[in-house]
Parts: structure tokens; C-alpha cells; sequence
């Protein structure tokens, strides 16, 4: 069993330019920050090595963290330019019996983050639930389509912060 | 000269009495051999994530109720328990030994329905009604405790709405002792009636490594063989003062983690939520349940990940403050949801006809896998 420090010391060590950071001082999950484009990386090493074995992924969940500049357009909704949308990784060893949760943010304009999904195949559906809300582009995914919304929904993605409703959807009145 | 065949795809559902709401499997078949299994689900999605955001804590409870209908109290359960640690609230023992009790019973109830929908599935009508009958016991109790019987809002932030009704005790009591021979009854009718293991045993068993990379947690895994329970392996509320054992499937009539394994080990945790219950009932201490309700839910800021066992598996809930009334972010790890992911790799190779029955025996609730 090993605690947050333990691990973010040796993943620092192993990986010196993808893992930035570990986050400690706000209640109540002690968090890792990492690159994006690594992490299938960072999150293979966490599967096989020996003193880790991170064999299973609990969850996954995108992040709208609307740190752009914000801006009202003719209608008075807010439109969000710039900043980042996150991914959070809980993680957990069943036979060690440690936790772990990785944090990776990427550019809310082209946001792309390398898929976990051939690593826990847990992964597959909540990337794609994180595809669908918030648009982020896991790469190497093996099936990135839409899972909750209706494949043909045009209107962006509904989790962002400045999401609107169209106000039509196959001819039909989209109610407020 | 080999005869020239065609994959064919067959749509099961989204109308089919047999998926237990609305989900649509697209079914690539050879013949009679499954090839692949593809889900569509979202039928049902009603932006309970999108909701939350503009509610303020307490008023998102309700909706929780609302994901997994059929074990609506543990999912307050877990809600509660996330916002009360990400604010550090000590809540009086009471509260906890009502939601124990509250809990499993809830864990019975939801069992027999999955038990009694996947025998009327796959073509044994009659223990269907007979674990309706005690699932009704069950919901009476919950409506005493709190007028609903289904969509309940009594585990609150800090507490829970009302005390038990006076004749609470007396009437779980009650249940439990005409409830214990029932298990029996459901055993003669179902669990050990030869059509049935002939229909379930052997069928689609799940390994232990593949059940833990597709992220399967809750009865189906620990009938794959792994003693697996977030009630004694990560421990919350008063789980910890009684004495209750974790059933795991062991390929009994069949091979381990079969469907008959998936089956049975829900019928097992029932006796030991009974258990449970009998304990709980007899330790629970006095005390007001009311006195941690927090005036104002305002958690700090910070980000929290706590999960349960929910009769279905691990259900998780992740929580993003920014220090207002609202959450930032709510993520529900439904674990319908992981668990459904697993049909195309489960069904593969088998029969169309065994579609319904692993799909019954990986008890689903599409009201969470949608959300």
C-alpha cells in the first residue's frame, strides 16, 4: 500500500517531463496532474509494474473547468474562449489495495488526450461519455462515438459550462 | 463446397420485455453464433448531471433517487455520504444504523426483483410473483418510514427526514421471520430447479481478469470468484460491527462465474443483508436524527470521490466544489453502466437465444446507465 507522496515521487522519477504536480492542500482526494499525450503512459507503468499494479479503473470523468475568457454574446449567453477541459482518473489496486486519482488538462479548443481504453476496458464507455458531454478527443480510441446524446446531435456538447440548446432537433420544438 | 453465409445484424429492442427498459443490442449474428454484441443506450438520458449543476446540494437528492429506481435509498446513501465527507460532518450513530437497515433492506428488495425478472425472462413465471409478494412487504416498510415506496428523499445531507414509525422494529422483525423461509421456497422453485441450471449453468462464464479490467464490480464479480465487497474493503457507516460473510461464486453446477453463479449469489447476500438487519435492529441506539442537518450546504473547495456497494456494484459518486451552494460537477459512476459494457466480449460465441439470459443475469437498471 502506498500513499499519494510514495507514488507521485516514483512517477516524477520515471516520468520527469509528463508529471507536473501533486495537488494536497484542498479536502479531500490528494491528486496527481499530468500531460495529456502521456498519459496511456503513465497509466501502462501503473498497470504492470509490480509495486503499483493499478488493475482497475473505478472512473473517469470529464471537466468543464471554464477558465477562459468569458464573453457575452447578442442573446446574453456567456461564450467561453480560451483555457482547458480536464480528465479525472480514480484508479485503484484490488490486490494492494491503494488509490490514486490523476488529473490531465488539455486546450478547450483542440482538446485531445490520449485514450485509456485498450488499458482498462472499463475506460471504453466513459471516455466515450466524456467524448459525448464535453467533446474531448480521446486519440487511439477504438469507437469514439456519441453514447448518452443522439448520434446525430449537432448542437455541440451539453456538459460545457456555455453549452445552448438549439432550438430545433429533427424538426422538433426543443422545450427551455 | 463450403455454403456461402452472411453476417446478419437483428435489433433487440429498444421495445423488448426482456432488456428491463429501453436499450436497443445490436446483435451481429452467424447463423445462430453471436459474433458481436453492440449497445445503444441513452434512451433514457435525462441530464441528471446537467440538472445538478443548477441545483443546490440538498435538492439534487431527489434526483438521485431517480437514476437507479429500483435501489433508490442507496443512492441517497452514497450522495449523503459524499457531500458529508467532503465537508467533514460527523453524523450521530443513529442516522447510521437507520441507513444500514434502510440500505439492506433496499439491497432484498431490488434482489428479488432482479431474481424474479430473470426467472419470468427466461420462462418461470411463478417465482416472479412470489418474490413481488415480498418485495411488497418491504416497500410497505419504507412507506411508513417516509410515505413513498419507490422514489424515497429520506436519506438527507447530515441525517435522514423523520425517525422510524414507532412499529418499525416490530414490523422488520416480522418481515424477517416470514421472509426466512421464503429464501427456501425461492431456492425449491428456481435456484435448484434442473430446467433452470440446465439454462444457466455454463453459460457465459466471466474470468476474474477480464471481470476486473472491464471494471465489473458487485455480484457479478464476486460470482467470478473475487471477494470483493466495498462494505469490508473500503468501509463506510457502521458496516463494520457486524458479522456477515461475502458470498463468491465458485462454479457450483457449472463453471465459476457462469450465469447460475451470478444468480445465485444474489440469493446468498440476501440471507446476509438479513443478517444484517437482524443485528442492526437489535444494537441500534437512541438519539435525534435531525441534530447534524446542516442550515446551509456550502462544502469547500476541493474535489471528492466516495463510492458504496449499491445492490448493483460499485457506485461512485465524483464531486467538484467551488465553494458555492451548487456543485460544480457531479459524475455518477453507475455501475449499470460499466457492467452493460461487458455484453459484446460476455456474448460472444454463444446462441441468440442466451442473449436474454446473461443479459438478465447481469442485472441492469437502465435508469442509472442513462442517467
Amino acid at each position: 500500500m502506498k500513499s499519494a507522496e510514495e507514488i507521485f515521487n516514483i512517477l516524477k522519477e520515471k516520468f520527469p517531463g509528463s508529471v507536473t504536480e501533486l495537488v494536497a492542500d484542498k479536502p479531500v482526494d490528494p491528486f496527481i496532474e499530468a500531460s495529456p499525450l502521456e498519459i496511456d503512459k503513465i497509466c501502462t507503468f501503473l498497470l504492470e509494474s509490480e509495486e503499483f499494479k493499478f488493475d482497475s479503473l473505478m472512473n473517469l470523468s470529464g471537466v468543464d473547468d471554464a477558465n477562459g475568457e468569458k464573453e457575452k454574446d447578442e442573446k446574453g449567453f456567456d461564450t467561453i474562449k480560451g483555457g482547458t477541459l480536464s480528465v479525472w482518473y480514480h484508479l485503484e489496486s484490488i490486490e494492494l489495495k491503494h488509490k490514486i486519482t490523476l488529473k490531465v488538462s488539455t486546450e478547450r479548443e483542440n482538446p485531445e488526450v490520449a485514450s485509456v481504453a485498450e488499458i482498462w476496458r472499463s475506460s471504453d464507455w466513459h471516455e466515450r461519455e466524456a467524448f459525448d458531454l464535453y467533446g474531448i478527443k480521446f486519440l487511439n480510441h477504438p469507437d469514439l462515438r456519441r453514447i448518452l446524446m443522439p448520434y446525430d446531435w449537432e448542437a455541440g456538447h451539453p456538459l460545457r459550462k456555455d453549452y445552448k440548446n438549439p432550438e430545433f432537433y429533427q424538426g422538433m420544438k426543443v422545450p427551455d | 463446397m463450403a455454403l456461402k453465409t452472411e453476417e446478419m445484424i437483428l435489433n433487440m429492442g429498444p421495445q423488448h420485455p426482456s432488456t428491463h427498459g429501453v436499450l436497443r443490442l445490436e446483435l451481429k449474428l452467424e447463423g445462430e453464433i453471436i459474433s458481436d454484441v453492440i449497445p445503444h443506450i441513452g434512451y433514457l438520458h435525462r441530464c441528471f448531471e446537467k440538472h445538478a449543476e443548477a441545483m443546490t446540494y440538498p435538492q439534487v437528492i431527489p434526483y438521485t433517487d431517480r437514476m437507479d429506481y429500483l435501489a433508490a435509498m442507496y443512492n441517497e446513501f452514497g450522495y449523503a455520504l459524499a457531500v458529508e465527507r467532503l465537508m467533514g460532518i460527523e453524523v450521530p450513530e443513529r442516522v447510521e444504523y437507520i441507513r444500514v437497515i434502510m440500505g439492506e433492506l433496499q439491497r432484498i428488495a431490488s434482489h428479488l426483483v432482479a431474481l424474479g425478472t430473470y426467472g419470468a425472462d427466461i420462462g418461470a413465471f411463478t417465482p416472479f410473483l412470489y418474490c413481488f409478494r415480498d418485495r411488497e412487504k418491504i416497500l410497505h416498510l419504507f412507506e411508513i418510514t417516509c410515505g413513498a415506496r419507490l422514489l424515497y428523499n429520506y436519506i438527507w445531507i447530515g441525517g435522514v427526514s423523520h425517525d422510524l414509525h414507532p412499529d418499525f422494529i416490530r414490523l422488520t422483525r416480522d418481515f424477517i421471520t416470514e421472509f426466512k423461509p421464503n429464501i427456501k421456497e425461492l431456492n425449491d422453485l428456481l435456484s435448484y430447479n434442473q430446467i433452470f441450471i440446465d439454462r444457466t449453468a455454463n453459460v457465459a462464464p466471466l474470468p476474474k481478469e477480464t471481470a476486473i479490467n472491464y471494471g465489473i464490480t458487485g455480484p457479478n464479480l464476486r460470482a467470478s470468484g473475487v471477494k470483493w465487497d466495498l462494505r469490508k474493503d473500503d468501509p463506510y457507516s457502521v458496516y463494520h460491527k457486524f458479522d456477515y460473510e461475502i458470498p463468491v461464486g465458485s462454479g457450483e453446477r457449472g463453471k465459476t462465474g457462469d450465469c447460475w453463479d451470478r444468480y445465485i449469489i444474489r440469493v446468498r447476500e440476501m440471507e446476509e443483508s438479513l443478517k444484517i438487519i437482524e443485528q442492526a435492529i437489535e444494537q441500534i441506539p437512541d438519539g435525534d436524527v435531525t441534530s447534524a442537518i446542516p442550515k446551509r450546504v456550502k462544502p469547500p473547495v476541493g474535489q471528492i470521490y466516495t463510492r458504496v456497494e449499491n445492490p448493483r456494484g460499485e457506485l461512485g459518486y465524483f464531486i467538484i466544489s467551488d465553494g458555492s451552494l451548487n456543485p460544480y460537477r457531479i459524475k455518477v459512476r453507475a455501475p449499470s453502466f460499466v457492467n452493460l459494457s461487458i455484453m459484446g466480449e460476455l456474448c460472444k460465441g454463444w446462441m441468440v437465444a442466451d442473449v436474454v439470459a446473461i443479459l438478465g443475469s447481469i442485472d441492469i437498471v437502465l435508469g442509472e446507465i442513462d442517467r
